[in-house]
């Protein structure tokens, strides 16, 4: 791995968002309104539900968290994609960038991207209304952890897909989130699921994310087990889509797609 | 010999059809080779095995000795390529554009290198410029700049000229053989410019139907076919239908 290749390529992204000032607001503008939203939500069912009214900011905690999976998992396809669109491809494909170098790249950007969004939001959150999300404590780093991965898992299953199958994947890039979001359970416990629904959410990490945020706010308890099992569902799939990345790049040598991408 | 380029049985097949049956060929150091050829004639696949975009399904690539497959991004630091359909991100600045491509080249003494291929090129005025907002022959600069940011060994070059006004075509035409000379690098030229490639190259390999129909100095096209011209070389050999299908 080498270093230097990987922050080029940070800086690329870098370099693109700091040039414009419509870029650094798209960033922090949707999760800001998204906050606002879901707070005045969030106050509402504190008032009106006994299931939210012992812990005010329950909603709204885990629409921040969700919020920082999907910023995560779009900034990453958004990243590649931009490569895509400014006809640029074929040049950091034919640069001497291994793969492992390009995911750390972007990854890292990702992370810092979705930073740019989500810090202005927080900080709306606690004089908007009188809720932190710091409440979580240390466990908050290892939720916000396992949201991180699994968002930078489906940003690189996506990519994976954009390599395989040229920008005609780029739909599948803007739906993945919503298609999984009624699994993950961000607003509701699982026991709300039917059976079938709910043997599915148990194979993905975000169920025992929200339910571990639900459970120390309301309980404030810890259950290291939802922690532990979200981790390594994390680990499980983010070699996975590694892989699968690995696999589409050779497929688009094979078949050609990534010469067509690039042009 | 010293060649820096080995290509030897090369082949690729798509599902449908075979683009390039069984070429072979090579580039002498400090040699511009031309590659000629109708649209669908195989050029842009060959490209594409050598810069690493597409694999062969069969043959062999060799770069400075190396074997390409096993030794991808080790070549891929001694190459480079410039043509009119891929860019440089256009919202970066002409210098930001060519910090981030020294980064991922890793080059030493990247200011020098930059600052040299800015007199070289004279893109001194345009390098705090955005890259989106360039004319074509500016735009075009800028990309040779990239393509040459890495000292390659190895330059490949895909219609380098198209678009560019006569000036500028022959600006980058006499920095190309002059850069050739200090450099003693190998360039493989792809091109539809035919005075062009008469100017430039050596030897030329004209593809056609994903095979080379014929090679030799332009000179040696040009008694053998008994054609006035390169280009009306290439016009017969682009019209004899059936003989190379």
């Amino acid at each position: 791995m080498n270093i230097i290749r990987v922050y080029g390529l940070f800086l690329r992204h870098f370099y693109l968002i700091t040039r414009s000032f419509p870029r650094i607001l798209d960033l922090i503008y949707w999760p800001s309104i998204q906050i606002t939203l879901w707070g005045f939500i969030s106050n509402f069912f504190a008032t009106y539900s006994t299931y939210y009214n012992n812990a005010v900011g329950i909603i709204l905690t885990c629409a921040i968290l969700y919020d920082f999976l999907f910023r995560t998992s779009i900034g990453f396809n958004m990243l590649f994609l931009e490569e895509i669109w400014s006809r640029n491809f074929t040049n950091l494909f034919i640069s001497p960038m291994k793969i492992s170098e390009i995911i750390t790249s972007l990854v890292v950007t990702a992370l810092i991207r979705a930073l740019i969004g989500l810090v202005p939001a927080i900080l709306l959150t606690s004089p908007l209304f009188g809720i932190s999300i710091l409440n979580l404590g240390i466990y908050l780093f290892f939720l916000f952890l396992s949201l991180y991965i699994f968002g930078i898992t489906l940003g690189i299953l996506v990519s994976a897909g954009l390599l395989r199958f040229g920008p005609s994947f780029e739909n599948i890039a803007w739906s993945t989130m919503f298609l999984i979001a009624p699994f993950g359970c961000v607003y509701y416990p699982v026991d709300i699921l039917p059976d079938i629904f709910k043997n599915i959410a148990y194979c993905m990490p975000l169920v025992y994310i929200f339910e571990e945020a639900r459970n120390i706010l309301i309980n404030q308890t810890v259950n290291i087990k939802n922690i532990y099992l979200a981790f390594m569902l994390n680990i499980t799939y983010l070699l996975i889509a590694i892989s699968l990345f690995y696999y589409s790049f050779n497929q688009a040598r094979k078949k050609g797609t990534l010469i067509n991408i690039g042009e | 010999m010293t060649y820096l380029v080995e290509v030897k049985n090369l082949k690729k097949n798509y599902a449908s059809k075979e683009a390039v049956k069984d070429i072979s060929f090579n580039i002498k150091e400090n040699e511009i080779l031309g590659l000629l050829g109708p649209n669908g004639s195989g050029k842009t696949t060959t490209i594409g095995m050598l810069l690493g975009l597409l694999k062969p399904s069969n043959g062999e690539i060799k770069i400075d000795n190396m074997n390409f497959e096993k030794n991808r991004i080790e070549i891929l630091s001694k190459i480079n390529f410039i043509s009119p359909y891929i860019e440089l991100p256009k919202k970066l600045t002409v210098k930001q554009n060519l910090i981030v491509y020294g980064k991922l080249y890793n080059i030493k003494n990247l200011k020098e290198r930059i600052e040299y291929l800015a007199e070289k090129l004279r893109l001194e005025e345009l390098l705090d410029r955005i890259t989106g907002e360039l004319s074509s022959g500016q735009k075009n600069r800028a990309s040779l700049a990239k393509a040459l940011i890495n000292k390659p060994k190895v330059l490949f070059l895909d219609e380098p000229t198209a678009s560019l006004d006569p000036e500028i075509g022959d600006f980058v035409r006499s920095f190309l053989e002059i850069y050739k000379k200090e450099n003693k690098i190998s360039i493989l030229l792809a091109s539809h410019n035919m005075n062009e490639v008469s100017r430039l190259c050596k030897s030329v390999l004209m593809m056609k139907n994903g095979i080379i129909i014929d090679e030799g100095t332009p000179s040696s096209l040009i008694e053998k076919h008994g054609r006035k011209n390169l280009e009306e070389v290439f016009l017969k050999l682009s019209k004899d239908k059936n003989e190379y299908n």
